[in-house]
């Protein structure tokens, strides 16, 4: 029973990048899920079943990071030293200022009673929607020039990009939320 | 005692349980690695999840318990399931629609009356696991001590909790609980090996599930899971009942629904027709009752509309299953339908709708949950080699925070076993306890969710607020069940966690009814073997009767034929001590003392005979 590493990429035995090739990455995933998964330990110890149950639990955990771009990010900025609580997304990018407000005097209007402020809002989502598509491939450009380079300003742009995805994120669930709210 | 029989060469027995609403049955793996159903001493393969308690005491399960639903309806019950791992407060509606006799002073955990006594939930269920036991123990010709349950894939934690309770109770080692549609899908893929998605709509007697999964050689990966743990068969059958009754309340004059009987009787006409109008487009419903009958005609349109809402049920599940399982509908292979219900030729006709897919029916929709269960279990003994079974939770996990808002932890559809930690501290200075309340669901707020846990991080080192730091591990094995643990960040020392489960059985409780069942298997036992003694001393009771009527007894000493009226009456004197062995004794001592007498008897009848020929 070898310690398993709790480093989500050290577990899959790949190096510390951003741009992962996710067939190959599941294909490790299978791999060590037949090695390690408790179903294989049904008759052992009580100490190697734990030992599978944790291993499994780091294994499913780590798959389930580095399988998202968005969570791979996240887990390697914090890998290196970066802050990356909630904190950030909750100011306003500046370029977005004008359409925030137009858009939560929209939700105000609608949360009042007034459903004419619906197509305003289905306007709107359909705008923040465009907008994180775009930060996403955004992140995505960046991902193989961290890799080559190692270059943390690159890391801080990513983490720039990821608290207004974020905060972008939680703008269309409010939308989602009134609309399908208010239509229940 | 028996010495414990070491033997490294045979992997151990593992047998396969599908614990149903309406039928339940036991699978294992043959010599040739193929999963097979276990048919009960009737020859049936499903045993009907129906359990009563007889006037002797004697609890009866399956076909035999059927009729007593009808005569016995105070003393019988059926659909347990339904209250498995569930309180009082939120069976209300299964008790309108379901005949349970919720006992008084059942709060978080349901007592049923049945008679003069009392039972949970798990326990009932365990009377319907140990018939299945016994069945594979019957059929196997060797003890069967450890299973494969499955659940349903959106059982909640409380409810799985109460099914291994269930096990437990039943004198079962359950090694793993699979979700039932992912045991259809491990049936499905070991006989067609094929790769590709498939989904698995599971309609059955009480539950709805829907998964998705992606299957890569050998590999099954459960992307996603969804459904409602109140709605099947059952639901259907109450319509149809509920109509019934008003149509016989206005026929009749008569409101017959108090009647446990006949509502027994009608339920069981309405299944049948409803059964049949699978096969053919129109039948009738035919009741009587007390020298009055009803008649119905119903075509399978009318039967359609009728159940329309309920099918309808089924699709926003299978919608949102879809979504989670980020996949497009064109990808769906295969959909492979489980559960009685499916027969049903609009169930299929939306399925196909929905997946744009035809509907995958080679397998019997009512064995196909207990077939892949075998397999899990020879998956666990290693006769199964390379398969292996990836699943998800059914529903996310998280606390209560400031505010009653739940801050989620684990993500409904993450692969198991799943974990995820954090750090408590305290708010005061001082302060020794740190209460967390965990719950499921999907909701924000903790009042709409369902609580598990309350966990009592307890003894803190004193220190001022805010300084000390609980590290808390949440973990969800690969059964889908709970395990949190505790350490003291600061010192690393392991922290003692109080559980204290919302709803369902504390371990102790558990050991108990287990205990109580081992008691009265016992009881059971020796009243059998008393009564086996009592038949085998009435036999030479009346042999010797018989012989003291021949001359030979009138050839043995007088000492001799005191000997065996010593004996005679001793036996009598314990023929009813539930001591069998005693009573064994005593007819071994009478058996011995008339040895002369027999072999003299023989010895007259012989001669006789010898003269008879001479004539």
């Amino acid at each position: 029973m070898n310690p398993v590493s709790s480093n989500y990429y050290d577990f899959f035995g790949l190096e510390h990048k951003l741009d992962l090739d996710l067939a190959d990455l599941e294909k490790r995933f299978y791999a060590l899920s037949r090695q390690y998964h408790p179903d294989r330990y049904t008759f052992k110890s009580r100490e190697e079943q734990q030992y599978a149950l944790d291993a499994t639990a780091i294994l499913n955990d780590a798959y389930r990071t580095l399988r998202d771009p968005l969570a791979r990010a996240e887990y390697l900025l914090k890998e290196n030293g970066f802050d990356i609580g909630e904190q950030g997304s909750k100011n306003v990018p500046p370029e977005l200022l004008e359409e925030v407000f137009e858009l939560n005097m929209a939700l105000e209007e609608l949360r009042g009673g007034d459903d004419s402020a619906r197509p305003a809002l289905e306007e709107a989502r359909t705008k923040f929607v465009e907008m994180r598509e775009k930060i996403d491939a955004e992140l995505r450009g960046r991902f193989p020039g961290y890799d080559q380079t190692r270059d943390r300003n690159l890391l801080s742009e990513i983490r720039a990009l990821l608290n207004r995805r974020r905060y972008v994120r939680n703008l269309v669930n409010e939308v989602d939320h009134e609309l399908t709210g208010a239509a229940a | 005692m028996t010495p414990i029989q070491i033997d490294f060469g045979k992997p151990e027995r593992v047998v396969g349980i599908d614990l149903g609403t309406t039928n339940s049955l036991v699978a294992y793996m043959d010599t040739a690695q193929h999963p097979s159903v276990i048919p009960g001493e009737d020859g049936d393969k499903l045993v009907p999840s129906i359990v009563t308690l007889t006037r002797e005491g004697d609890i009866i399960v399956g076909n035999k318990a059927r009729a007593a639903l009808i005569d016995e309806p105070d003393r019988t019950v059926y659909s347990i399931k339904r209250l498995m791992g569930r309180g009082v407060g939120d069976v209300q509606e299964e008790l309108k629609l379901f005949p349970f006799r919720v006992a008084e002073g059942s709060e978080s955990v349901i007592r049923i009356q049945l008679g003069e006594r009392t039972f949970t939930p798990p326990e009932i269920s365990s009377f319907i696991l140990r018939q299945l036991k016994t069945n594979a123990e019957t059929f196997l010709g060797e003890p069967v001590s450890k299973a494969v349950i499955t659940v349903p894939a959106y059982f909640n934690d409380a409810q799985r909790q109460a099914t291994k309770d269930a096990g437990r109770v039943a004198g079962l080692e359950v090694l793993r609980l699979v979700n039932e549609p992912t045991a259809a899908a491990l049936a499905y893929g070991l006989d067609k090996r094929r790769d590709g998605i498939v989904a698995v709509y599971d309609l059955g007697g009480g539950t709805f599930d829907i998964s998705i999964l992606k299957l890569h050689e050998g590999i099954f990966e459960v992307l996603a899971t969804n459904g409602d743990t109140h709605l099947g068969g059952d639901d259907i059958d109450n319509r149809l009942v509920h109509i019934a009754l008003e149509d016989i309340h206005s026929e009749w004059g008569k409101d017959i629904s108090h009647y446990g009987d006949a509502v027994q009787t009608l339920r069981r006409a309405v299944i049948e027709a409803k059964e049949r109008l699978s096969f053919v487009p129109s039948t009738r419903i035919e009741f009587a009752y007390k020298g009055k009958t009803y008649q119905r005609e119903m075509t399978r349109a009318v039967f359609e509309k009728l159940i329309a809402d309920i099918v309808d049920r089924t699709l926003g599940p299978c919608r949102n299953c879809i979504k989670d399982a980020g996949v497009a509908v064109e990808q769906i292979d295969e959909v492979v339908l489980v559960g009685g219900s499916t027969r049903i030729p609009m169930v299929r006709s939306a399925v196909e709708t929905l997946f744009r897919a035809k509907p995958h029916t080679d397998l019997n929709p009512d064995e196909v949950v207990a077939l892949g269960a075998a397999v899990q279990a020879g998956i666990l003994s290693g006769t199964v080699e390379n398969q292996l079974l990836l699943d998800v939770t059914p529903l996310s996990l998280g606390i209560e925070t400031m505010g009653g808002v739940v801050s989620k932890l684990i993500h409904r559809n993450s692969t198991i076993p799943a974990s995820a930690t954090e750090t408590f501290t305290t708010a005061v200075e001082g302060q020794r306890n740190v209460l967390i309340h965990v719950l499921q669901g999907e909701r924000e707020l903790a009042k709409d969710n369902r609580s598990l846990a309350r966990f009592d991080l307890k003894d803190i080192d004193p220190l001022p607020a805010g300084m000390a730091r609980i590290e808390v591990r949440f973990l969800i094995d690969a059964n889908g069940i709970l395990n949190v643990t505790a350490r003291d960040a600061r010192t690393g020392k392991e922290q003692s966690v109080d559980v204290k489960p919302s709803y369902g059985l504390t371990d102790e409780q558990v050991e108990a009814m287990y205990q109580e069942s081992i008691d009265r298997a016992e009881e059971d036992f020796r009243a059998r073997q008393g009564a086996e003694a009592r038949v085998e001393a009435d036999r030479i009771l009346a042999a010797v009767d018989k012989a003291k009527r021949n001359d030979a007894y009138l050839d043995l000493t007088d000492e001799e034929r005191n000997e065996i009226t010593r004996a005679l009456n001793e036996l009598l004197v314990v023929y009813h001590s539930d001591d069998h062995l005693l009573i064994r004794a005593k007819i071994d001592q009478l058996n011995k003392v008339t040895m002369k007498l027999a072999e003299n008897m023989i010895n007259t009848a012989v001669s006789s005979a010898l003269k008879g020929t001479k004539i």
